[in-house]
């Protein structure tokens, strides 16, 4: 890709319609303006910071295909269809550039662009969507014939395992499994491809596929799964390759060009973290059980109280509160004690130091490769999976009714206001629910919604702090 | 070694030994049972051909090197634990445990680099030590079923429980070989209260860790900690495959047939309340607890009682399941919350975690982790896998040759021998055959490539 600074620009040759998504295998041979590589980033870093909002609000699949469609059509829309393709990959480009300088950056761009290219390959209809697969040239074939035959009461076993109605397709092989199978009402599809398992692992996990001798069924309808592992493969490896470049030559070599402009458009579009704590959250050890009650999200009250009372927990819940407290402002040596504290009520101090210590210190950054970890967000939260005798998650999703009910009803919760928060759980909008709670605990609106427990605490110390200034909360 | 070292080893460390007396019941595990043990009867070059993949130096296209990039760790006496150790060969790491006589033996993965040297490379700024290939593993524990076990709970395991185990290693064995394909598998027992799996197909071993978090979760079923009643909750409207045929060729029998002999699910009003609370609808609780609160049978035995009330319970389901999605499979849930494998599933999802070798000793227990027979797992009695005790006194009172590289039938009668022979024949043999047939012909098509490359 070459940048110039003249007016004249040469169009790409390729005729493009509508229904692709481009690969970004290669740096297309285009010329872009100066001015256009900054705004054309620019444009594109709207939409991807727009899916991460979507995701860190907990939207489920199909309500990330509206946004990504909304998005794309606010920001990336272009009358002339070559024109709209040619900011597309040139976006793409500038941005990789821009992102591939460290990992945090890297893994960012990483996600967003792969759940990009899923709900934008979601949005095709099948003809589209079976033109982009042939585009990645993988070898997998469509299981036909006798071999489609002998899996087929197999393949409908798994459609009904997923409790959905299928609408029957018509298949011209064989018209008599069609009567059968549409009387029942959940067909099986037209179309299958035999993969080997590992390249679907999200459908693999789900028991979303029938799996037989290493090779997984996969459904026309369950192509997404196949191309997002393959696309970010690639751009993982490619991200890669980008910054050894980055590293050897772009950078010196553009020092006087290009290099501003990429270094000032990575600083504005990543979330806060949490991981440096401002003044609002600066908890001691004096004030941490008050705290708790007062602004801890459920999650946290839980695995706190829980703490409390069987001076134990197991690996997931230590991590999630553990990091949880540090981004509350709890120093490595305060956390430390607490630990230490609790834990050896149980197990004893000598075998806190031997066991746990190592852990705490491993979670601030002091220790193996020195990772400084961030807070779990409740997308992470949310998905875990607490097994016998955790306590981490969220109650939202992972605790039986009566068991939120009750949890609820300790932090104070009218009925009335429990109604509303049970709603939403029963709708499977976890954070919506926790959203709701705090409304209802603080006494105020939460417009931009909860999408991480610290969060949670800064805004309600915030709110705490502004009724009595002077008194701890 | 060649059979005259053995044999001149095995004779210093026989004059070094202490005289032992017949052992008291309660000193089965202690460091001089630990050195006569790695002193004579580890199996250190089956262990090291298992773990070099046929890498033994002897084809050209071998990684002479490979051996030496794996990571194993050790727990010494005292707890002090040591890891990132590595091994060239086969002699330095029988004398690294020879020196150490460690409690416990892990496995780690195969690295990038010889993990003993991984400093060395970390001055480069990118991660360099990193792991390359790891089998992988499943760790079943007996304690996950607490719950579900009336028998025993904690650390404990009997005869009534230990089938949980034997039904949990048919279930994922069948769909480890027929689902995924995997054919080169080893189960061994912990030691204590739980099996290992091992599965070392060389596509096995590059899984990358999200393949492997995915068959993890492929397998797992039970989501219950205190927190939730339901623990099992099978949605849609079938079962997926998987679970249709585990349930029919292995959970349904289990629940109707032993487990009822065994834990009596429903004879008292503790158990049988922990069943109702899984059936999310009150009425049908109702009308069950109202028959079996008032039922007088007390000449039936507990077995007898739980069947029945089973049958009862089926066949009010049976007849109400259209009441609600969540009732659909009520059944099957109840069959899978107390059968069904739980699998811890931390231990399967990272390349790096170690795991026990097989062949150690536990400390708490002394009995040896010795490799399961998958096809015939219902022979296999936990409380009959020999103990150090025993095998010492198996040596003292001279009975069998120790010589565990014998491959003559005398290795067949001795108590530890039987477990190496079936290591070998069973698992370690085919395995080899089949990788240096990989070894053969991945080297000629590089051969081949270079040829190419060179022709014009």
């Amino acid at each position: 890709m070459e940048v110039i600074r003249s007016q004249k620009r040469t169009a790409s040759n390729d005729v493009v319609s509508n229904p692709k998504i481009p690969l970004y295998l290669t740096a297309p041979p285009l010329e872009v303006r100066l001015e256009e590589f900054e705004l054309f980033a620019i444009d594109r870093l709207r939409v991807l910071k727009g899916v991460s909002d979507g995701l860190a609000r907990g939207k489920n699949p199909k309500e990330m295909d509206d946004v990504v469609d909304a998005l794309w059509k606010e920001h990336m829309r272009h009358s002339d269809a070559s024109e709209m393709l040619n900011k597309d990959i040139i976006s793409h480009f500038v941005i990789r550039l821009v992102y591939c300088r460290s990992d945090e950056l890297k893994k960012w761009f990483l996600s967003m662009e792969t759940a990009l290219f899923r709900h934008r390959f979601r949005l095709r209809n099948f003809e589209a969507q079976r033109a982009i697969v042939g585009e990645f040239g993988l070898p997998y074939k469509a299981v036909t014939g006798a071999e489609l035959e002998s899996l087929k009461e197999r393949l409908g076993q798994v459609v009904r395992s997923l409790g959905q109605i299928s609408p029957s397709v018509v298949n011209d092989i064989c018209c008599v499994s069609v009567c059968f199978f549409s009387f029942l009402s959940f067909a099986v599809e037209a179309v299958y491809y035999k993969v080997p398992f590992e390249e679907v692992p999200d459908l693999v996990a789900g028991r979303r596929v029938l799996i037989q001798k290493g090779h997984a069924f996969v459904a026309g309808s369950q192509l997404v799964s196949l191309v997002v592992t393959q696309f970010r493969s690639h751009i993982s490896k490619a991200l890669i390759l980008t910054n050894r470049k980055w590293m050897t030559t772009i950078r010196e070599r553009e020092k006087d060009r290009l290099t501003p402009i990429v270094e000032a458009l990575s600083t504005t579009y990543v979330g806060p973290d949490y991981s440096q704590s401002n003044d609002y959250a600066d908890i001691s050890l004096k004030d941490i059980d008050q705290v708790s009650k007062s602004s801890f999200p459920l999650c946290m009250r839980h695995l706190f109280e829980k703490l409390r009372e069987d001076h134990h927990l197991k690996h997931g819940g230590r991590m999630q509160l553990g990091l949880f407290l540090k981004g509350v402002g709890l120093k490595l040596d305060d956390a430390l004690a607490f630990w230490r504290a609790e834990f050896s009520k149980k197990v004893g101090s000598e075998r806190f130091d031997k066991e746990y210590a190592y852990g705490i210190r491993h979670n601030y950054g002091k220790e193996g490769k020195r990772t400084d970890y961030t807070p779990y967000a409740c997308q992470k939260i949310i998905s875990s999976a607490p097994g016998v005798g955790d306590h981490h998650g969220c109650p939202y999703r992972h605790f039986s009714e009566d068991n939120l009910r009750a949890a609820l009803g300790r932090m104070g919760l009218s009925s009335r206001g429990m109604e509303d928060v049970m709603d939403k759980v029963r709708n499977k909008h976890y954070q919506l629910a926790c959203t709701l709670t705090f409304e209802a605990v603080y006494g105020t609106s939460c417009d931009v919604g909860i999408n991480h427990p610290n969060q949670y605490f800064e805004e309600s110390q915030k709110i705490l702090k502004s009724k009595t200034p002077a008194a701890p909360v | 070694m060649t059979r005259e070292e053995i044999e001149s080893r095995e004779d210093e460390s026989m004059m070094d030994a202490p005289q032992i007396n017949k052992p008291k019941p309660e000193e089965f595990f202690n460091v001089n049972y630990l050195r006569i043990y790695y002193g004579n009867l580890f199996p250190y070059s089956d262990i090291h051909k298992w773990l070099s993949y046929g890498h033994d130096g002897k084809h050209p296209g071998c990684d002479e090197y490979y051996f030496g990039r794996r990571e194993f760790s050790f727990t010494l006496e005292n707890d002090v634990y040591l890891r990132y150790k590595s091994f060239k060969n086969a002699s330095s790491m029988e004398d690294a445990i020879r020196s150490h006589f460690p409690y416990k033996i892990d496995i780690g993965a195969v690295y990038s680099v010889d993990p003993d040297k991984r400093h060395a490379y970390s001055q480069t700024g990118s991660n360099v030590f990193t792991p390359v290939e790891r089998e992988l593993v499943f760790d079943i524990d007996i304690t996950d079923y607490d719950d579900v076990r009336y028998c025993c709970s904690g650390a404990d395991v009997c005869s009534k429980c230990w089938p949980l185990m034997t039904v949990a290693i048919k279930v994922i064995h069948t769909s480890l070989t027929e689902d995924f394909g995997f054919k080169h598998i080893l189960w061994v027992f912990s030691g204590r209260r739980g099996v290992h799996c091992w599965v070392c197909d060389p596509k096995a071993r590059r899984m990358t860790n999200e393949q492997r978090s995915a068959v993890a979760e492929y397998f797992r079923v039970y989501k219950g900690n205190e927190n939730n009643a339901r623990k099992v909750a099978l949605m849609g409207y079938s079962l997926h495959p998987f679970l249709a045929r585990s349930y029919v060729d292995y959970l349904k029998g289990f629940f109707e047939g032993e487990l009822q002999a065994t834990q009596s699910i429903f004879s008292t009003k503790d158990k049988y309340e922990k069943i109702l609370a899984m059936i999310s609808d009150e009425d049908i609780q109702s009308e069950l607890r109202g028959k079996w609160e008032n039922s007088a049978r007390s000449s039936l035995s507990e077995e007898a009682i739980s069947l029945v009330r089973w049958e009862q319970l089926k066949n009010t389901l049976q007849s109400k399941k259209h009441k609600a999605p969540t009732l659909r499979m009520c059944v099957e849930e109840i069959v899978f919350t107390f059968t069904y494998p739980r699998i811890d599933l931390e231990v399967s999802k990272q390349m790096n975690h170690l795991l026990k070798a097989p062949f150690c000793v536990h400390p708490k227990t002394g009995r040896v982790c010795v490799p399961i027979d998958p096809n015939n797992c219902d022979e296999f009695d936990p409380l009959a896998v020999p103990t150090l005790s025993q095998l010492i006194e198996e040596i003292n009172s001279g009975g069998s040759r120790m010589d565990v590289d014998d491959d003559s039938d005398d290795s067949d009668t001795s108590l530890l021998g039987k477990s190496v022979k079936f290591f070998r024949s069973s698992f370690l043999e085919p395995l080899l055959k089949s990788c240096k047939e990989e070894i053969e012909s991945s080297y000629k098509t590089k051969i081949g490539k270079s040829k190419d490359s060179l022709s014009w």
